[in-house]
């Protein structure tokens, strides 16, 4: 798992790369809370080089939503992948959250 | 190899129920699916569906974490690959258990729960039994 962040005008944008799996999910969740605590803005996160993802990364994206939603604000999921949007459907993710096809446009929709 | 209830065995793993051995628990599910001739996607959906059983296994069926278990691989007699998770621990079915809210509300929505429902959508079938002092769950998906 590979992460990296960008802070937009309108968006603090979170890249993670590889696999979100059992062993990664934490650190995954550590770096989204530090954004959050720093960023007062909407947080995208960019899928698109991320192939795998099981229920503990699924934990840690619900988990970061819950938290923004304390603050008022919005998670957006940018690119996801096919297999990764598979598990957003089966888990009822694809209705809570904001998905969007490119990071582009979720820009355009914050 | 030998035929166990109409289940030809391919592959199998018995290790301590441990986190730091999950690599080693799903390294042999991924060759054996390879092998058998499995896409990519269909291999990842394997991956994941096993690594839901297996982390399930370590946190909750033993509670000294001193337990084993054991997965085989297999292919039925539709030539579906069979995968089958067995564990000492408490008796547990993952089936028995009610699929979480998935459509509550955010700060509704629960945390757990998502990993079983996971692998049953990923699996073509999925079956539970109790065998003596034994967990046996066993997941089939085809090529």
């Amino acid at each position: 798992m590979e992460l990296n962040v960008r802070n937009e005008t309108k968006a603090t944008v979170v890249e993670v790369k590889g696999k979100v799996d059992t062993l990664t999910a934490p650190e995954f969740g550590k770096y989204l809370k530090e954004q959050i605590d720093k960023n007062e803005n909407t947080l995208i996160v960019n899928m698109t080089e991320l192939y795998y993802m099981t229920s503990a990364g699924l934990r840690e994206i619900l988990g970061a939503g819950k938290m923004l939603r304390k603050k008022h604000m919005d998670i957006l999921l940018a690119a996801p992948q096919g297999n990764i949007m598979e598990v957003f459907k089966i888990s009822g993710f694809s209705s809570l959250f904001k998905i969007f096809d490119t990071e582009e446009s979720a820009l355009e929709n914050v | 190899m030998k035929t166990y209830k109409s289940v030809k065995l391919l592959s199998q793993a018995n290790l301590p129920a441990d986190l730091e051995n999950l690599p080693a628990f799903l390294n042999p599910i991924k060759r054996c699916a390879r092998e058998q001739g499995f896409t990519p996607e269909k291999i990842a959906r394997i991956e994941l569906a096993a690594e839901e059983i297996l982390v399930n296994i370590f946190h909750y069926a033993y509670s000294d974490n001193s337990g084993y278990a054991q997965v085989t691989c297999g292919l039925d007699q539709e030539d579906r690959l069979t995968l089958a998770f067995e564990d000492g621990g408490i008796p547990f079915d993952p089936l028995s258990r009610k699929d979480p809210d998935i459509t509550a509300d955010i700060q509704d929505r629960p945390i757990g729960g998502l990993g079983v429902l996971l692998f049953k959508e990923l699996m073509d079938d999925v079956h539970y039994r109790r065998e003596g002092d034994k967990n046996i769950l066993t997941i089939s998906i085809s090529s």
